[in-house]
């Protein structure tokens, strides 16, 4: 019988990190995903996102520190960590010259289930997949949203506890997206852990916690709400107007905000926390002739915290290098 | 082991190749191929050797030995020249191998019991060739001086001659010295190799390129599985090839096999079985399919080819070439081969290639199990 996971922490690392010759792809991550969550693990290409999940999957060594996945070491017990996870790997790795029936046959005899289940697990991935009818077209021949569902079928036949995709959804149209993110909430209601690492914003809000890395390291850590409130460094204030493009230059040339940025048809003026921009900001316009209809702080979206956090981080380490 | 994954495994390369037109373009084209060209273009035999004669002396006699020449099948009239830089040029276009020159005085010199000389001009270009042939113009010089000898006697009224000792000659195991009895049971051991080389070298690195690797080293698959699973379709493929090259062998070219096929056919399966894990190693460590089939052929068809007595003789190399052939499978194969194939010896005779062949397949056997990793590091 194959050991059950145990549903405490589904993933725990610490201190985790992968060298690359000198290149550092991760440096020091620790973090704690419980079991059933859906665990987003964000950053841009390159920030070291696919290197924790090969390490957590047990596909790569890491350098140093330490990590459990559903209980077991993944030093020393990376192949009972096999057993109780499903990986989608960047590529959607499945065979191109095998059927799409065959390769949902060639997975369930990797996993070595039992006729019946067997059986009953592939009708349900090619509903799932919506490739009922396509059981016996070449995967070569399939569009990326259905590779993509193939995919996940393929990787969760065995039906694991705990589910590590790696930017499942890059590369396939939204609505696609859209129906993939259905299916995960599907399978975290039924207590399955997911940890997907995505470069999308919006799918990050999907998420119950949320780390967000860049160049290795970690640089916030916690539910969307958290990450807007906590680690914004600075306010977001929306501005309508109608005269944009005036009041765009009009601000800029002030000097006072950090940033002005067009948002659909208002503005979104990013200023120092705290500061209240209603005092001055509509005699700034004032002095130009224009007339502001509404400005309000609102609440940033959690590109403007990625943005802000990533920025601030990247002339930190500039002040570094050139100190 | 689990016998299910093993069978998922197999199964999948099985339909893999299946649907691969080139690999199974490959698999059958090869053996055919190479008994085709080898079988009927590489003949060692020497014979109808292009010869022309330049015959100042212009008589009975002159013609006579001339004619001895071209009555045997191994000299054919390629022209008669009338003077030296004829025969010359003839010999630097490559119209003729050999050049039989008869002197003026030949007749009368024979005639008034000189010694009489005749002159041969041989190609040594090629320098088993021309070996060979100087070797039958001796013969047919030495038994014309025998017949020329024994008329003197009779008119002396000798009655016949004999020379002391007379060998009595007896060639066994290929007694028509047809080269197509040691090259077609040689080229399987190659046919084999090449097969094994060119089929296994993108199993493992053409699924790290795909990165089919990645997703299957995620689940709890073992290397034994994963490695007998992947040599089984390739193994069958290798045993259909054998039979396609034996049954060639035996009803196009008519080369008979002498010993047991039951035999034959185990010990082809041990060197098959050793050349196609040892493409899997190279497939393994190279992590890259055109490298991965470059390296395979330098390491198995090359040998297999050049060093394993197949068509060159190990014991002409020089010592030291022939101390690397001992580590080369393929020369205890090709032994195993020819031994069947010609003698018609068991495995009394054979037992030791046959242990060497079995120790290099489970040695190659044990290191593809072993270097496989299920890591990408």
């Amino acid at each position: 019988m194959k050991e059950r996971a145990n549903l405490g922490w589904a993933v725990e690392i610490e201190e985790l990190v992968k060298k690359f010759d000198s290149f550092t792809a991760v440096d020091h991550v620790s973090l704690k995903v419980k079991g059933g969550e859906i665990f987003g693990f964000l950053g841009p290409n390159g920030a070291g996102k696919s290197t924790t999940i090969r390490m957590l999957c047990g596909i790569l060594t890491p350098t140093s520190g330490n990590g459990k996945v559903g209980g077991f070491d993944i030093y020393r017990e990376s192949e009972k960590i096999k057993q109780n996870i499903g990986y989608m790997s960047q590529k959607f790795s499945l065979y191109e010259d095998l059927k799409v029936e065959e390769n949902l046959d060639f997975y369930s005899g990797i996993y070595r289930l039992p006729k019946e289940i067997k059986d009953r697990r592939k009708e349900w991935a090619l509903q799932m997949a919506g490739l009922k009818d396509r059981r016996n077209s070449l995967t070569s021949t399939l569009a990326g949203g259905w590779k993509q569902r193939l995919a996940l079928g393929c990787a969760i036949l065995h039906e694991p506890s705990i589910l590590f995709l790696d930017e499942p959804t890059s590369g396939v149209d939204p609505l696609s997206r859209r129906r993939f993110w259905d299916l995960i909430y599907e399978m975290a209601g039924k207590g399955v852990t997911v940890f997907v690492t995505t470069h999308y914003m919006d799918e990050a809000e999907y998420c119950d916690r949320l780390a967000l890395i860049n160049q290795g390291r970690i640089v916030a850590l916690g539910t969307p709400a958290e990450l807007k409130t906590q680690y914004m460094p600075e306010a977001v204030w929306e501005l309508e107007t109608d005269h944009l493009v005036d009041s765009l230059r009009a601000l800029k040339e002030s000097q006072r905000f950090s940033e002005v940025a067009v948002f659909g048809n208002a503005l979104h003026v990013v200023a120092r926390k705290g500061e209240d921009l209603s005092s001055f900001l509509p005699s700034i316009l004032a002095g130009e002739g224009i007339p502001p209809k509404r400005l309000e702080q609102i609440e940033p979206s959690l590109e403007d915290v990625f943005v802000s956090l990533i920025e601030a981080e990247d002339q930190e380490n500039e002040g570094k290098n050139q100190g | 082991m689990k016998l299910v994954r093993l069978k998922a495994i197999a199964w999948k390369e099985f339909i893999q190749i299946g649907r691969d037109p080139r690999s199974l373009l490959l698999a059958i084209s090869i053996p055919v191929f190479l008994l085709l060209l080898f079988g009927y273009a590489l003949t060692l035999d020497v014979d109808r050797i292009p010869t022309v004669i330049y015959d100042l002396d212009r008589t009975p006699r002159s013609r006579d030995l001339a004619d001895h020449f071209l009555r045997s099948k191994y000299f054919q009239l390629e022209a008669v020249a009338s003077d030296y830089s004829e025969l010359q040029e003839m010999l630097d276009r490559g119209q003729a191998l050999m050049g039989l020159v008869i002197p003026a005085n030949f007749s009368r010199d024979l005639e008034l019991n000189r010694d009489a000389t005749i002159q041969v001009l041989m190609d040594g270009t090629d320098a088993n060739t021309a070996t060979i042939a100087l070797g039958y113009a001796s013969a047919i010089t030495l038994l014309y001086s025998q017949e020329l000898l024994q008329q003197k006697m009779n008119r002396l009224g000798a009655g016949k001659i004999s020379p002391p000792i007379e060998p009595r000659i007896r060639i066994w195991f290929n007694p028509d010295l047809e080269s197509k009895n040691f090259i077609v049971p040689g080229l399987i051991a190659v046919i084999m190799a090449i097969l094994a080389a060119i089929l296994t070298s993108g199993t493992i690195s053409g699924e790290w390129e795909r990165g089919t690797m990645e997703q299957l080293i995620s689940t709890p698959i073992h290397n034994e599985e994963l490695i007998l699973g992947k040599l089984i379709p390739y193994f069958a493929i290798g045993m259909i090839d054998l039979s396609l090259s034996v049954a060639m062998g035996k009803f196009l070219f008519s080369v008979p096999l002498r010993g047991s096929g039951l035999l034959l056919f185990s010990l082809a399966s041990l060197f098959l079985l050793g050349a196609i894990c040892q493409g899997v190693v190279v497939s393994i460590v190279t992590k890259n399919q055109l490298l991965s089939s470059q390296i395979s052929i330098i390491l198995s068809y090359l040998p297999t080819f050049i060093l394993s007595g197949f068509i060159y003789p190990i014991t002409n190399m020089p010592k030291l070439i022939q101390f690397i052939t001992y580590v080369v499978p393929g020369r205890y194969f090709v032994a195993i081969l020819k031994g069947i194939y010609s003698k018609g010896i068991g495995l009394e005779i054979l037992w030791i290639e046959a242990l060497l062949l079995a120790v290099y397949a489970s040695a190659m056997a044990f290191w593809a199990y072993q270097r496989f990793k299920k890591r990408i590091d």
